[in-house]
């Protein structure tokens, strides 16, 4: 039980009768209300005072019923495992938020997500470019909206994004994408470069916007796994844990033990298959192929894994609210397959990292600063290659991880060497944590029955996926069907800082620091 | 009359050779990889792909878009008339000797440089700087090398080179040959578009030299780019090969003597295939700015080669 007593007397303190309906859920969510203007000093406050960093903001249409708009702000501690959980009602009439974009860089994204798809205005928001919605929509269209309806024609007005333009001698741009010539997600990448040396980088996204939050509304909760999944191909596990950890928090349910273990193995196993690619990959980017043709066959080899323990390469259909949807296939020898798997691929980290011509290209490339990475809220394995001490699994535990020995990998240097090492611990860390699982696997039940899934309540559930960590936050109408779920990948954080990393690189090194970051498109689209 | 044969005969043979020999280097560079691997004569099917294709061009594109594939083209293939394929001395050492090789070889590349700012896209004129800037620090090198051949033959005629090295077989180990072959092999890497200066299998658009340049064009003129740089690679590991292991070479035109020399050559030609592609599977990319370090490297050792062949004379 956390021990909120301090923070509600700095609350009452501050806000005096402006912050109401205060209460704890679960033992450490303390939820409470907040007046206009009251956004900003209560981040601040949280932050000098109580180390807790906003990490999620929600916008909620609930003018049907209640006639105004709620916004959600998530503040996490990550050093004591507890949550703030601040609402703010805006009147249908005027919906206007205080923007808090100056203070902390993450809002001002969050602030420009919930004006594309909600049309609810930031007072004083520095940028009023939009984030969400490309040239096609029309300006009225708000598709979060509840009573938005798709318009028929969706045609390209013409006008180009507003990049800032970088002027000066001998300054020119090279626009590179949304179509690229790699088989990858789309994106735009608009250097501002001096000879080879980048001085700006913009990043333009969103061409992969689904509307996945507009697909969940209406849906029934167990059918929005299959969803969570597809948001992010290659973290299928992270996704449908945090959406199903968010469901069983909402419903008070606690799932059984094995399921926790089983859990365990599936999120590791999902970590090892990207992590060992991505080594590849990174050396593959500086044209040492040879690392590459290796780790896509070890990554193979962990598909076919994948394949034994859920039927799915990529590991769908493992998570299901409640616990997991399939039992650990009898025969097949977990442990040493993976302690096989760890000699074959420290073989091949070895013979690479001896190699001086590619590691001179690893070192002191796409550098993010301590600084840069704390104002940009970063997460997962960019944050801890940038000194930043973060992982959920040790942070706010969840499935098995407390009963689990484990180091969370660290680094000061915050070059593409870094990124590539964190990922080379963090594999050797993830065999260990799989081996601890399979030798503590108690029996027992798959899943738990879930049980009644409370209305108009807000949950949430956090994982640490291989990128980073991942949360949704779920609400429910009173039918049982799914209201409101807001999902924030890490992708959606770690964008921005990759144009910081590059700053001062030369533009052949892009690709290069780009894979280091390896950020989803799909999940920062949504 | 047989000796004039004898030029058209190895310039058709370099283009013939050329598609099989990179495709035993990417088949082999596969295999050292632990792929399977495309089979070795798949770019000939690429070539006839290529000519069966269409060409789209850009609307910005010029008349030198057009003509520039022909020039590199043909740069390339007289070259091929030039060096000692299979014979030494030919009849056309008279008509041009090594100076005449290294800028028909730098004509192309002007030329194919031209081209790639012509449309006037981003990634050509990023893939012709860089590629200027490659030229221009290598091209010295290779002028350079051989000089210091020349200076030993007492000629820059590549045919009088040659005997030169027949007739006096000690000279091929001595320190100045060696030097001047270390210094020609790296340059023929950075200047056939090789790891560690380009790397030919890349498909990220930022970090390409010669794949950006040509990256506008497609059918029959990409088709003439490809052969012509795949002719360039033939060229180098020739004079690297007959320059500086003159043995195999017909003296004579018997058919006995040209048997060999073709086999020779071809033995020669996968020695050195085999050799690049275990080079760049051991090797990284250099990042851009350590490329002129590389290609410094080897000018001084060119540099070297001419002072002690001078000096050992």
């Amino acid at each position: 039980m956390t021990d909120f007593t301090q923070l509600q007397t700095a609350l009452a303190e501050n806000f005096h009768e402006r912050i109401s309906e205060l209460h704890v859920i679960r033992g450490n969510e303390l939820h409470f209300q907040i007046s206009r203007g009251d956004a900003l000093p209560l981040a601040k406050l949280l932050q000098a005072d109580f180390k807790a960093e906003l990490r999620l903001m929600v916008a909620n249409d609930r003018r049907a019923a209640q006639g105004f708009y709620e916004i959600h702000y998530l503040f996490v501690n990550d050093h004591e495992n507890w949550y703030a959980h601040a609402t703010r009602h805006l009147s249908q009439a005027d919906p206007l938020l205080d923007s808090m974009a100056t203070f902390y860089y993450p809002a001002s994204r969050f602030e420009r997500e919930i004006h594309d798809q909600f049309g609810i205005e930031a007072m004083d928001h520095p940028d009023t470019r939009p984030l969400v919605s490309h040239a096609f929509w029309p300006a009225d269209y708000f598709p979060l909206r509840k009573d938005s309806v798709p318009p028929e024609n969706l045609s390209d007005n013409g006008r180009p994004f507003e990049f800032l333009a970088v002027g000066g001698e001998g300054v020119y741009e090279i626009p590179v994408g949304p179509v690229h010539a790699g088989v990858i997600e789309p994106g735009h990448f608009r250097f501002s470069v001096v000879g080879e040396t980048v001085i700006d980088l913009k990043i333009r996204l969103y061409f992969t916007h689904k509307g996945t939050e507009k697909l969940f509304e209406g849906r029934d909760p167990a059918d929005g796994v299959e969803l969570a999944e597809r948001i992010s191909g290659d973290s299928t596990t992270g996704h449908a844990m945090a959406y199903c950890q968010a469901l069983e928090s909402l419903a008070g349910c606690e799932i059984p033990d094995r399921a926790k273990y089983l859990r365990v193995i599936l999120l590791e196993m999902e970590r090892l298959y990207n992590h060992i690619a991505d080594f590849g990959a990174i050396c593959n980017d500086t044209g040492f192929a040879a690392a590459q043709s290796h780790c896509f066959r070890i990554r193979e080899r962990l598909l076919r894994l994948n394949k034994r323990l859920t039927g799915s390469r990529l590991l769908r259909g493992g998570i299901v609210p409640g616990g997991v949807g399939c039992d650990f296939p009898p025969g097949l020898n977990l442990a040493a397959e993976l302690e096989d798997v760890l000699a074959d691929f420290n073989e091949i980290v070895e013979i690479s990292l001896e190699n001086s011509m590619l590691t001179d290209r690893l070192d002191g490339a796409g550098y993010l600063t301590n600084k840069t990475a704390i104002d940009h809220g970063v997460l997962g394995y960019v944050a801890r290659a940038s000194g930043i001490d973060l992982d959920v699994r040790r942070d706010h535990p969840f499935a098995a991880y407390p009963r689990l020995q484990f180091k969370v990998a660290a680094s000061q240097s915050g070059d593409v060497r870094a990124r590539a090492q964190i990922r080379v611990d963090e594999v050797r860390e993830s065999v260990g944590m799989i081996k601890q699982a399979l030798a503590q696997l108690p029996a027992g039940n798959l899943t738990a029955p879930l049980g009644k899934l409370p209305a108009w309540q807000p949950a949430f559930g956090m994982v640490e996926g291989w990128r980073g960590a991942i949360l949704h936050w779920v609400m429910l109408d009173e039918s049982g069907k799914l209201y409101r779920v807001k999902v924030k990948d890490p992708s959606f954080a770690n964008w921005p800082a990759l144009s910081f990393a590059l700053l001062k690189n030369i533009v052949p090194d892009f690709p290069l620091v780009n894979k280091s970051f390896n950020q989803s498109y799909s999940g920062n689209d949504l | 009359m047989n000796a004039y044969l004898l030029e058209i005969g190895q310039a058709l043979l370099a283009l013939l050779l050329a598609p099989g020999l990179v495709g035993f280097v990417r088949w082999l560079k596969a295999r050292l990889q632990n792929r399977r691997g495309a089979p070795v004569w798949l770019p000939y099917f690429e070539l006839r792909k290529l000519f069966g294709k269409e060409v789209v061009m850009s609307n910005n594109a010029s008349w030198l878009f057009r003509v520039a594939p022909y020039i590199v083209f043909t740069s390339a293939l007289a070259v091929t008339f030039l060096i000692p394929l299979l014979a030494a001395p030919l009849p056309f050492d008279n008509v041009g000797d090594l100076l005449v090789v290294v800028y028909l070889l730098l004509l192309g590349t002007f030329f194919l440089a031209l081209a790639g700012l012509d449309p006037g896209t981003a990634f050509g004129g990023m893939g012709s700087s860089r590629e200027m800037t490659v030229a221009a620090l290598s091209e010295p090198t290779i002028a350079l090398a051989i000089f210091g051949l020349a200076l030993g033959a007492g000629s820059t005629n590549l045919g009088r080179i040659v005997t030169a090295t027949l007739a006096n077989p000690g000279v091929a180990i001595s320190p100045g040959h060696l030097m001047a072959f270390a210094a020609l092999f790296i340059v023929s890497l950075a200047e056939t578009g090789r790891l560690p200066v380009d790397n030919p299998s890349t498909h990220l658009e930022l970090t390409m030299i010669h794949e950006a340049m040509i990256l506008e064009y497609s059918g029959r003129y990409l088709a003439l780019i490809e052969w012509a740089s795949w002719l360039k690679l033939v060229i180098f590991f020739t004079l690297l090969a007959n320059l500086f292991i003159p043995w195999g070479l017909a003296a004579t035109l018997t058919p006995v003597a040209l048997a060999v020399a073709v086999l020779t050559l071809i033995l020669k030609l996968v020695l050195l295939g085999l050799i690049v592609a275990v080079v760049e599977t051991r090797i990284a990319k250099l990042r851009l700015f350590r490329v002129p370090e590389l290609l410094g490297m080897s000018f001084v050792l060119a540099l070297l080669a001419v002072t002690s062949s001078f000096l050992l004379k």
